[in-house]
C-alpha cells in the first residue's frame, strides 16, 4: 500500500538528514521524497510517498510526528489532491524515428526541451502512472537516462494543510 | 543542577575558562563515556537532567555509548561538545567529528550552534527538550569561536517548538474505557515500567493496585515503580523475570501496561505473550504505542495524568482474591532460589540488602550479576535502582553510581559489577578518590564475561569461546594503586564483615569476591522463546 505524506518541517540544517535517517534506521522504505520551501522561508514541506502495511505507515507518522523539527504531518492519500512529478528523460532519437517519437510526446502532453543529433530531452508532468506510461512508451528507442523528481501534492479546493502547529508553539 | 561531568580539550577552553569561575561544580572523570554515564547516574537519581562535556573529535565520540544508553531509557541529559572553529567545519580539521551527524539517531534533539546570538537560545531549548515529554538526550555542539564571542543574554530566550508537543491529556474517552476494562477483568495485571518513575505516578500506581486489588509486575526501569515488599508486588517479567510474574502474564485477561515499551526482553516471542489479554497502553510516546504489541485501549499522556484520570472512574474497592490466591501459590511454589554450598553471588546481595535494610541506592552493571541484583536486592522507593536496561551497557555501574553519590550526598550508594564490565571504565577509580565520592563497590568476580559463558554453557555447546578473563589483574592491588580501600572474599563467612567494613569506612571503597566461577541466572527464559517456558535450575544437558 502505498501513501503520500505532506510533511511540514522547519527549515533548518540537518531536517532531511533527520527525516530520511529515520527511515533507514527504522527500516521503512521511502517511495519518494520531494523537498522545497513554502510561501514561509523558515519553513519547507516534503511529500513523501511510502510503501508498507497499515502498522509501518501508522509507526512512520508517529515517528515522523516526535522529529521536533517536524510542524505538522498529514497523510493525504485519501483527501482529493493534485499530485505530480517531473520527469526529464533522455531518448536514443535518429532522425527517422523522431516524427513517431514526437507523435508520443504530444499525446503525453509532454514537451520536447532539447536535441542533439542523436537524442532528445523530453519534459513531462504529471501523476505517478502517466509518467510510468511516458517512459514505458518510449523504452523501445531507446533511454539513455532518466532523471525524477519525486511526487509532490497538494489538497484541492480551499482546504491547506496549514501552517497550524499543535506544540508547545512559543514562550513557555 | 549544580554540578557537571567532562574532560576538556582544545574546543572546549574557552568554555572551561569561564567554567572554573562558574559557580558550577565541574567533576574531572577519566573518560568521556565515564562523564556521560555520571551524567545519566545523577538524572536516574533525581530527575534533574544530568550534564556531560566533551571536547570536539575524540572527546565527542567519546560519549557516544553514554548518549546512546540514555536514549534507550529515555534519560534527560544534555550533553555539551566543543566543534573546531566555524571556518574548519568540514575540512576533516585536526580533532573534528560531525557529532551532531553521529548523534542524529540516538538524540531527542541536537544543534549546532554557529553563531553566538543563538547560544543561550538553544541551550534553554536543549534543557526544555531533554526534560519534558519523554525525556532523552540532548546535545549542543559548539564551535570554538562561538564560545569565544560575546552577545547581550537575555533571560529566558523565548522557545520556538511549533512541532513539539511535550503535554498530552489523556483522552477522554479513552479513560473511560480503560475505566471499564478494568472493571469487568477478573485477572487484570499492572505492568509499570520507567514512565512510571519519570512521571512521578509510583502513588497512582500503588493507590490503583490497592484499591482494584491488582497484582503488578515490572519491567526492569520499572524497578522501584512500585515497593517490591508488597503483598501485590509479583516480580520482573521477560527473560530473567520471575515464574509467577511469566506466569501472571500469560493468565491475565487485562494488561494495563504503565510507561512500558514491550522491550523484546521483556515480551519474549511477540505472538504468544498475554495471549489472553486486553491491553490497555498508557504512554507519553504515541510511537510506542502499537510499535511492539497492539494496544485495545491505547492512552497517549503522561502516567500520572492517566493514572488520576482513570482512578477517578473507579469504584472504590474491588476484589480478585482467586486471582491474587493463584500468583500467590506460583510465587510459593517457585521462589527464587539458589544452591547455598561455596560463595554465591545471590547470599552476597542478599547480605548486602540486609545491611543496608534496602535503602541503598544500587547501581549496576551488565551481566550475570546485573540480573542477580535485579532478583536479590528489592527496592521501595523510585530512584534507587540504576542499570543500563535497553543498550546493555557494559561499563556503566561505577560511573553511574558517582553521577547518583554526587547527586545525593550522604545516601549510601552500592555499584554491583562483573570483572568484565568493571575493567569497561576502571579508571575511573581515579574519580572516585580524587572527589571523595562515597561509592561503594561490589565486583563479583567469576573470571568471566560471565552472561556470555551462561549462554554459551545454554545454547552453543559448552564451548566457551572467549569468554574465560585470563589476564585479569589483581583488583584489590588495582584498587589500592589507586589509594582507595579494598578487600578481597573467597569464602561465605567473610561477606558479612567485608561489607559491613565497606559500608562503615567513609569514601569509596572496593570489595572483590571470589564467586562460584560457574554459576547461573534462573530462571531463564530462552531467547524468542515464551514466557511460560522457563528454565529455572540445574544444568541444563
Ligand atoms: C559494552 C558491551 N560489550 C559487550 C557486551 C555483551 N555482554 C553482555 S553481558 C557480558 C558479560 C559481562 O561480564 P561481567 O561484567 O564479568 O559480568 P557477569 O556476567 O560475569 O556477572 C557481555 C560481554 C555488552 N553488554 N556491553
Amino acid at each position: 500500500m502505498k501513501r503520500t505524506l505532506s510533511v511540514l518541517v522547519e527549515n533548518r540544517p540537518g531536517v532531511l538528514t533527520r527525516v530520511a535517517g529515520l527511515f533507514s534506521r527504522r527500516g521503512y522504505n521511502i517511495d519518494s521524497l520531494a523537498v522545497g520551501r513554502t510561501e514561509n522561508p523558515s519553513i519547507s514541506r516534503m511529500t513523501i510517498v511510502v510503501d508498507g502495511d497499515e502498522q509501518i505507515i501508522e509507526q512512520v507518522c508517529k515517528q515522523l510526528n516526535k522529529l521536533i523539527d517536524v510542524i505538522k504531518l498529514s497523510d493525504i492519500t485519501d483527501d482529493p489532491h493534485v499530485g505530480r512529478e517531473l520527469m526529464l528523460i533522455k531518448v536514443n532519437a535518429e532522425p527517422a524515428v523522431r516524427g513517431e517519437i514526437m507523435q508520443i510526446v504530444d499525446i503525453f502532453r509532454a514537451r520536447i526541451v532539447d536535441i542533439a543529433r542523436n537524442s532528445l530531452i523530453i519534459e513531462a508532468t504529471g501523476d505517478a502512472d502517466k509518467i510510468d506510461a511516458l517512459e514505458n512508451a518510449l523504452r523501445p528507442f531507446g533511454i539513455r537516462e532518466v532523471v525524477r523528481t519525486g511526487k509532490i501534492a497538494m489538497l484541492r479546493g480551499a482546504k491547506t494543510k496549514g501552517m497550524e502547529a499543535s506544540g508547545d508553539g512559543t514562550g513557555d | 543542577m549544580d554540578t557537571v561531568f567532562g574532560i576538556p580539550g582544545g574546543a572546549v577552553l574557552p568554555l572551561y575558562h569561564e567554567l572554573a569561575v562558574s559557580g558550577l561544580r565541574h567533576i574531572l572523570t577519566r573518560h568521556e563515556q565515564a562523564a556521560a554515564h555520571a551524567a545519566e547516574g545523577y538524572a536516574r537519581a533525581t530527575g534533574k537532567p544530568g550534564v556531560c562535556i566533551a571536547t570536539s573529535g575524540p572527546g565527542a565520540t567519546n560519549l557516544v555509548t553514554g548518549i546512546a544508553n540514555a536514549y534507550m531509557d529515555s534519560i534527560p541529559i544534555v550533553a555539551i561538545t566543543g566543534q573546531v572553529g566555524v571556518a574548519m567545519i568540514g575540512r576533516d580539521s585536526f580533532q573534528e567529528a560531525d557529532i551532531t551527524g553521529i548523534t542524529m539517531p540516538i538524540t531527542k534533539a541536537n544543534y549546532l550552534v554557529k553563531n553566538i546570538r543563538d547560544l543561550a537560545a538553544t541551550i534553554h531549548e536543549a534543557f526544555y527538550v531533554a526534560t519534558t515529554g519523554r525525556p532523552g538526550p540532548v546535545l549542543i555542539d559548539i564551535p570554538k569561536d562561538v564560545t569565544t564571542q560575546r552577545a547581550a543574554f537575555q533571560y529566558p530566550p523565548k522557545l520556538r517548538l511549533p512541532g513539539y508537543r511535550s503535554r498530552v491529556e489523556p483522552h477522554v474517552l479513552q479513560v473511560a474505557q480503560a475505566a471499564a476494562a478494568i472493571q469487568a477483568a477478573a485477572r487484570p495485571l499492572l505492568f509499570v515500567g520507567g514512565g512510571v518513575i519519570t512521571s512521578g505516578a509510583h502513588e497512582e500506581v500503588r493507590q490503583l493496585a490497592e484499591e482494584q486489588d491488582i497484582p503488578v509486575v515490572i519491567s526492569m526501569m520499572g524497578k522501584g515503580a512500585f515497593p517490591e515488599n508488597h503483598p501485590l508486588f509479583v516480580g520482573m517479567v521477560g527473560m530473567h523475570g520471575t515464574v509467577a510474574a511469566n506466569y501472571a502474564v500469560c493468565e491475565t485477561d487485562l494488561i494495563i501496561g504503565v510507561g512500558v515499551r514491550f522491550d523484546d526482553r521483556v515480551t519474549g516471542k511477540i505472538e504468544a505473550f498475554a495471549p489472553q489479554a486486553k491491553i490497555i497502553h498508557i504512554d507519553i510516546d504515541a510511537a510506542e504505542i502499537g510499535k511492539v504489541v497492539p494496544a485495545h485501549i491505547p492512552i497517549v499522556a503522561d502516567a500520572r495524568q492517566a493514572l488520576q484520570a482513570i482512578l477517578a472512574k473507579l469504584p472504590e474497592r474491588k476484589e480478585h482474591p482467586e486471582w491474587r490466591q493463584r500468583i500467590w501459590r506460583w510465587q510459593e511454589e517457585n521462589p527464587l532460589r539458589y544452591d547455598e554450598c561455596g560463595l554465591k553471588p545471590q547470599y552476597v546481595i542478599e547480605e548486602l540488602y540486609r545491611l543496608t535494610e534496602g535503602r541503598a541506592i544500587i547501581s549496576t552493571d551488565v551481566g550475570q550479576h546485573q540480573m542477580w541484583a535485579v532478583q536479590y536486592y528489592p527496592v521501595e522507593r523510585p530512584r534507587s535502582f540504576l542499570s543500563s536496561c535497553g543498550l546493555g551497557t557494559m561499563g556503566f555501574g561505577v560511573p553511574a553510581a558517582m553521577g547518583a553519590a554526587v547527586a545525593r550526598p550522604g545516601e549510601t550508594v552500592v555499584a554491583i559489577t562483573g570483572d568484565g564490565s568493571f575493567q569497561m571504565n576502571i579508571q575511573e577509580l581515579a574519580t572516585l578518590r580524587h572527589y571523595n565520592i562515597p561509592v561503594k563497590i561490589i565486583l563479583l568476580n567469576n573470571g568471566y564475561l560471565g552472561m556470555v559463558r551462561q549462554w554459551q554453557e545454554f545454547f552453543f555447546e559448552r564451548r566457551y569461546a572467549y569468554s574465560e578473563l585470563g589476564g585479569n589483574p589483581d583488583f584489590v592491588k588495582v584498587a589500592e594503586a589507586y589509594r582507595l580501600p579494598a578487600r578481597r572474599v573467597a569464602s561465605r563467612e567473610e561477606v558479612v564483615p567485608a561489607l559491613q567494613e565497606a559500608l562503615e569506612t567513609e569514601g569509596p571503597f572496593l570489595v572483590e569476591f571470589l564467586i562460584d566461577r560457574e554459576e547461573n541466572v534462573f530462571p531463564m527464559v530462552p531467547p524468542g522463546g515464551t514466557l511460560n517456558k522457563m528454565v529455572t535450575g540445574g544444568r541444563q544437558q
